[in-house]
């Protein structure tokens, strides 16, 4: 209870200082609009080849995306040295990374929530056709992009050039999680549900999912104190 | 046992020995000043006993605990270079959010208790980002009071500080003091420091050049240490 509890403080610390400065959000959410529609020039929305690949052009803006709040996730508490009042805080580097995790989380899942819409439109695609089973996938992917992304967020924090060693370091771990996502977001978006032939896509996503957010809870205190 | 035990603790960087050898005490109710030039390991040590990073050889205890164990952390209150509280949160929400993370019963009481100790309590509501900095200062002063600790590392705590400050720091850490409560601060500030210190440790490049009672000499005559045992 106490860990859980720890970890509601960290969640609502951080999205409270998010949604007060709305840095990573409103960045993020440009980024991804701007990208879908600079796709939808290069790709013509009748061709069936677009629909066929939009689910992969879906979660690489995702993963662009998500990368710009997961860069702030734990540089947000450089100014002032507060990553130092955590660390030196009674809070299991667990709670504290689990707290950041579930905040940037929420923050990437409300962003892919409204691009949606506008990658309907722009991609002429009826993306509802298979709606839960999509927002499984929705849920299963950006949880994955999460764990990787907010443990390198922590990891890179104090490097110079952390924005760009994020994307570079954390794209290569994420291909098995994104290409699960983009297979099955591929199938759902045409309207067929997840069958036989998909569902170890749909494995492969859990398993990336369990086993990475085992490790990261696992290393996030080595990650932070060395 | 002691508040603070330093044994033998070498902290490198790379090959480079930042700490050699180091061994210190403090015992309940004291109050160490760690003095040194610039780059002497006083900041390196200090982070190390706070827990921020873990020795290369050698061993800290609190109060004969580990300092990255859960309980020993509670028992101690840093303020580092910066002041570790969040620009884009009020001064209330800042405090009430560490109470929060060091457990203490009624957050928000206890920070409004400290926002009054401090003399903030008419700008709990304001956005740190809109204090003055002796203001930003007392706060990083009640967010390091807050959870009462038993051990308070101070790395030049009256750097930057305005008298208020100043004023409120010392009366805080002479009730801490007379509370039985430890003190190790690390200073440029060798006159404000040894007015409180009741120990002197002096580190020159990473090792400890004299470590003993702070005496009336001292006090008189801050640049005594460094002129019997600092390099020339």
């Amino acid at each position: 209870m106490e860990f859980l509890r720890l970890t509601m403080v960290v969640l609502f610390k951080d999205l409270r200082a998010e949604l007060r400065t709305k840095e990573a959000i409103n960045a993020s959410f440009a980024f991804a609009l701007v990208i879908l529609v600079l796709f939808s020039f290069a790709f013509d929305p009748e061709e069936d080849t677009t629909k066929a690949i939009s689910g992969g052009l879906l979660w690489i803006v995702f993963a662009f995306a998500g990368t710009l709040v997961f860069n702030r996730s734990f540089a947000r508490e450089l100014p002032n040295d507060c990553l130092d009042a955590l660390v030196a805080a009674p809070i299991p580097g667990a709670a504290l990374f689990l707290g950041k995790a579930l905040a940037n989380y929420l923050l990437v899942l409300a962003i892919e929530l409204v691009s949606l819409p506008v990658f309907g439109i722009f991609y002429n695609v009826h993306w509802t056709r298979q709606f839960p089973q999509l927002m499984l996938v929705l849920a299963l992917g950006t949880w994955g992009l999460t764990v990787i992304g907010t443990v390198f967020s922590a990891l890179t924090v104090n490097i110079r050039l952390r924005e760009v060693m994020l994307p570079m370091l954390t794209y290569p771990i994420l291909a098995p999680a994104l290409m699960a996502a983009m297979q099955l977001t591929m199938q759902l978006i045409q309207g067929n549900a997840i069958g036989p032939e998909t569902v170890r896509w749909l494995n492969l996503l859990i398993a990336f999912d369990v086993a990475f957010t085992a490790v990261s809870l696992y290393l996030v205190e080595t990650v932070l104190v060395g | 046992m002691s508040a603070v035990a330093v044994e033998g603790v070498w902290k490198f960087y790379g090959d480079y020995p930042a700490l050699r050898d180091i061994k210190l005490e403090a015992g309940a109710g004291a109050c160490l000043a760690l003095i040194g030039r610039n780059g002497a390991g006083k900041t390196t040590l200090l982070r190390a006993m706070a827990g921020f990073s873990r020795p290369g050889r050698g061993r800290i205890l609190i109060f004969g605990n580990e300092p990255r164990e859960t309980a020993t952390r509670r028992r101690i209150g840093f303020i580092g270079h910066g002041i570790s509280v969040y620009d884009e949160l009020s001064a209330l929400e800042n405090l009430t959010l560490y109470a929060r993370l060091y457990g203490l019963s009624d957050p928000r009481a206890r920070a409004l208790e400290w926002l009054a100790r401090t003399g903030l309590e008419k700008v709990r509501d304001g956005l740190v980002r809109e204090f003055s900095r002796g203001m930003r200062q007392r706060l990083a002063v009640a967010r390091a009071f807050l959870h009462d600790p038993s051990v308070l590392l101070m790395d030049e705590p009256f750097t930057a500080l305005d008298d208020r400050a100043i004023a409120v720091l010392q009366s805080l850490l002479r009730d801490a003091l007379a509370r039985g409560k430890t003190v190790i601060l690390s200073t440029h500030q060798l006159r404000e420091a040894l007015e409180l210190a009741s120990d002197v440790a002096l580190l020159v490049r990473g090792r400890v050049a004299f470590h003993g009672p702070c005496t009336p000499e001292m006090a008189a005559d801050p640049g005594l240490v460094y002129a019997r045992y600092g390099e020339a």
